[in-house]
């Protein structure tokens, strides 16, 4: 069927469109977009003035915990979370149980986000056997099934030689090597940033450096081998500066942050709530001269991608002792609310770099489609309510873990609808679009 | 610097009562809070001197010590603390490595609850575990020592201890002299010592000093001579063995060559200089036995007052004044 997407403001900066358009949909395709294009037997959908019509959101790091881990969320329920968040493709984490470092994982999770039928689902497969960091995993397999990308997410590759093999092997394919960037012995029991607040709290600290050593080695080793690689959840500043001297020597690095890492300071480990387990994470929420420098990072182009890290636990294993509870946050209904309200309202970036960081970067990023709305492209839409009134409940999320730290958050900003392969997946009731 | 003139302010306390149901630590509390426990705790120490050591102001109460590290000291001192008011009471011990295994922590305090004790006296290896049961308990909490976090009536005893002799806090210099970054009883002591108007030095190796300590309001150094010039108080913090490994220091020896305290050492500081340990020490590696067992040491002062301490925390939670006229 088609469907007339009228009165919108497109923002679609691949075609450097930025203004009020019609988008015309011919089931899973972008059919045309223009002003005043004719209805031609389209269902019209009428956009409310103010909204904002944008390729569709990817949330190029998440972690839908099945196969394994399915107390804390599944692929049907973290791509219901995804399409409520506005995004319409996720790229999920290996670290499930078992590893996502065989094909048959990977065609198994494939196989779950058919079933649910709601955002598209594209898996990371490992880059070492049961991400143990000794032996490759089958990257070709991986490949062939569906991965989109390697990492050892969850953890750094364990050595800078099989960080280089696998740099050079994934080069083969043209698939970037993703790293969760730290260095372990630097890290050692560490439960949060190590700064003020967590000496005070008596909690045991990880620098910055931690995760910057992390970056350094990375970025010489793609330096080495010339293949792509992609900087996960950067929080502190000096990676920051580690990725922009990188760029600058022509270095293949990108880099992602988190809407925790530009929002929260480790004064939340303090306040509102002392010892709350939903603002451990890790990376660790940082200082706020790091957060400032994420904003930086984000305002001037050095940080390529907004993604989620959404983390989910179940709530038992978050009720405990903070040195005791699970690194992680859930994130991905959050997101865009956040980063409208913090990065577009609060005057860091516009509208048009947002959708960069969140659809055109992850899509170019990951080699996936979408990030464009040019005709032919998958018909995936986020519409966004750049003003509407967000207040966060985290009883309500669609992610089976609630683990936020966002709850009774007003926010400015949220998703009005989401659409993908043509299909409306997510209408946001508080919005009032009509689709 | 020279002490300031007004030195007994600290003798007059605004409040009659503690504002919060629990005392997770002495960041919390105000100045006149705490000078009302170390008032409290005088009238609580001449309890201790009575040949009939007990008063029935917690009769009918019940308080249940959950320990879940090994303890001699704080847990003895408070068990007398308790039957010295006339408290039920019952100690439970858990080995913290059955722990893993075996119930949450909020599983286990739930279970206690369900048995209305009044109070909870935790012992706990995590920081911030008394804030866990304090947001689901309804009994009072009290802390008695969350990981590297606070130990808050070790400070208040130090104080009453200091107190005691000096007839002051305010304008004192007290040298904090051991293993910082580890310590919870050096988090409870910065809190109360500048609260109340001390002036505060630490001194380690940089390895074992915390992250911006300077943002606590003391001074830090890692030159021992400099942080003991002209202290009023030395206070000393156990070096544990293990910390060798985690290569904060080479070895006990050259830890007790630069910082360890001895008599040599103690002739920088006034004359009429107090030593003080929370315990356990080790001797010939923060502290020479010499300076342990010698006339400066208060250490043993410091175990008794203990109890007056734990009594006046005890008392007060439970209702304190207001208790007592009520009944």
């Amino acid at each position: 069927m088609k469907r007339l997407l009228k009165g919108g403001r497109v923002v679609d900066p691949a075609n450097g469109i930025d203004g009020v358009h019609d988008v015309l949909l011919d089931d899973d395709r972008i059919a045309g977009i223009g002003r005043d294009l004719p209805v031609d037997g389209a269902a019209v959908v009428e956009i409310p003035q103010g909204f904002v019509v944008c390729p569709g959101f990817i949330d190029m790091h998440v972690h839908l915990r099945e196969p394994g881990q399915e107390h804390k969320e599944t692929v049907a329920s973290g791509a219901a979370a995804a399409v409520a968040g506005g995004f319409t493709a996720v790229a999920c984490m290996p670290n499930t149980t078992p590893v996502n470092d065989d094909a048959n994982v990977t065609a198994y999770i494939l196989a779950r986000a058919a079933e649910a039928g709601l955002a598209r689902v594209y898996p990371i497969g490992a880059v070492s056997r049961g991400s143990k960091g000794e032996l490759l995993a089958d990257i070709a397999e991986l490949k062939q099934a569906g991965c989109v990308a390697i990492t050892d997410d969850g953890r750094p590759v364990a050595t800078a030689l099989l960080l280089r093999r696998a740099m050079e092997y994934a080069g083969m394919f043209g698939i970037p090597v993703i790293e969760h960037c730290e260095d372990p012995s630097l890290k050692g029991e560490g439960v949060a940033h190590e700064g003020y607040h967590a000496a005070v709290l008596g909690l045991r600290g990880m620098p910055g450096a931690c995760e910057a050593l992390g970056v350094e080695r990375g970025i010489l080793l793609s330096e080495l081998t010339g293949s792509h690689f992609h900087v996960a959840h950067m929080s502190a500043r000096a990676s920051l500066r580690a990725v922009r001297k990188g760029r600058e020597a022509g270095v293949r690095v990108t880099c992602e942050v988190t809407p925790h890492h530009f929002t929260l300071t480790d004064e939340s480990l303090a306040s509102p709530i002392p010892y709350d387990t939903n603002v451990k994470m890790n990376p660790p929420l940082r200082e706020a001269a790091d957060r400032d420098a994420m904003l930086a990072g984000i305002a001037d182009g050095s940080v390529d991608a907004i993604a989620s890290d959404h983390a989910p636990h179940h709530y038992d294993e978050k009720k405990v002792e903070f040195d005791r509870a699970p690194f992680g946050i859930v994130g991905l209904e959050t997101a865009v609310s956040l980063s409208l309200d913090r990065l577009v309202h609060a005057g860091i970036i516009r509208l048009p770099r947002l959708v960069e960081l969140l659809s055109v970067n992850p899509a170019r990023i990951l080699g996936v489609a979408g990030g464009s709305l040019s005709v032919g492209a998958p018909a995936d839409l986020t519409i966004l309510a750049p003003d509407l009134h967000v207040r966060i409940d985290a009883s309500r999320l669609r992610s089976r873990s609630k683990n936020t730290p966002f709850d009774g958050w007003q926010l400015r900003g949220g998703v009005a609808a989401t659409i993908v392969g043509g299909r409306p997946v997510f209408i946001n009731p508080d919005a009032g679009l009509s689709v | 610097m020279s002490p300031p003139v007004i030195t007994h302010v600290e003798q007059t306390p605004a409040v009659t009562s503690l504002r919060s149901k629990d005392l997770l630590g002495i960041a919390d509390m105000a100045p006149d809070e705490i000078s009302l426990i170390l008032d409290t705790a005088e009238a609580m120490k001449e309890i201790g001197s009575r040949p009939i050591k007990k008063v029935p102001a917690l009769r009918g109460k019940t308080v249940v010590n959950l320990f879940y590290e090994p303890s001699t000291r704080t847990r003895t001192s408070f068990e007398i603390a308790e039957k010295r008011l006339s408290a039920d009471t019952l100690s439970i011990a858990i080995a913290s490595s059955s722990v893993v295994k075996g119930e949450t922590l909020a599983d286990t305090a739930l279970n206690l609850e369900a048995m209305q004790p009044d109070m909870i006296v935790l012992r706990h290896p995590s920081s911030g575990a008394c804030h866990l049961l304090s947001r689901i308990c309804r009994s009072a909490i009290i802390n008695a020592g969350d990981g590297m976090h606070e130990h808050p009536t070790q400070a208040l005893l130090d104080a009453f201890t200091i107190r005691e002799r000096k007839k002051r806090l305010a304008g004192l210099k007290v040298a904090i002299v051991g293993d910082l970054l580890h310590s919870r009883v050096l988090r409870s002591n910065i809190h109360l010592l500048t609260k109340m108007g001390a002036e505060v030095w630490v001194c380690g190796p940089p390895t074992l000093i915390p992250t911006d300590v300077t943002r606590f309001g003391v001074r830090a150094t890692s030159h021992v001579d400099e942080a003991v010039a002209d202290a009023d108080v030395i206070m000393l913090l156990r070096i544990q063995l293990e910390r060798m490994e985690g290569a904060f220091f080479p070895s006990l020896r050259e830890y007790f060559n630069i910082f360890g305290m001895t008599e040599a050492r103690l002739r920088g500081a006034k004359p009429d200089v107090m030593i003080m340990h929370p315990g356990p020490m080790n001797r010939g590696v923060e502290i020479a036995s010499e300076v342990a067992d010698g006339p400066y040491s208060v250490i043993l002062d410091q175990v008794a007052n203990g109890v007056a301490v734990r009594m006046a925390v005890l008392y007060l939670l439970a209702g304190g004044v207001e208790h007592e006229t009520a009944a």
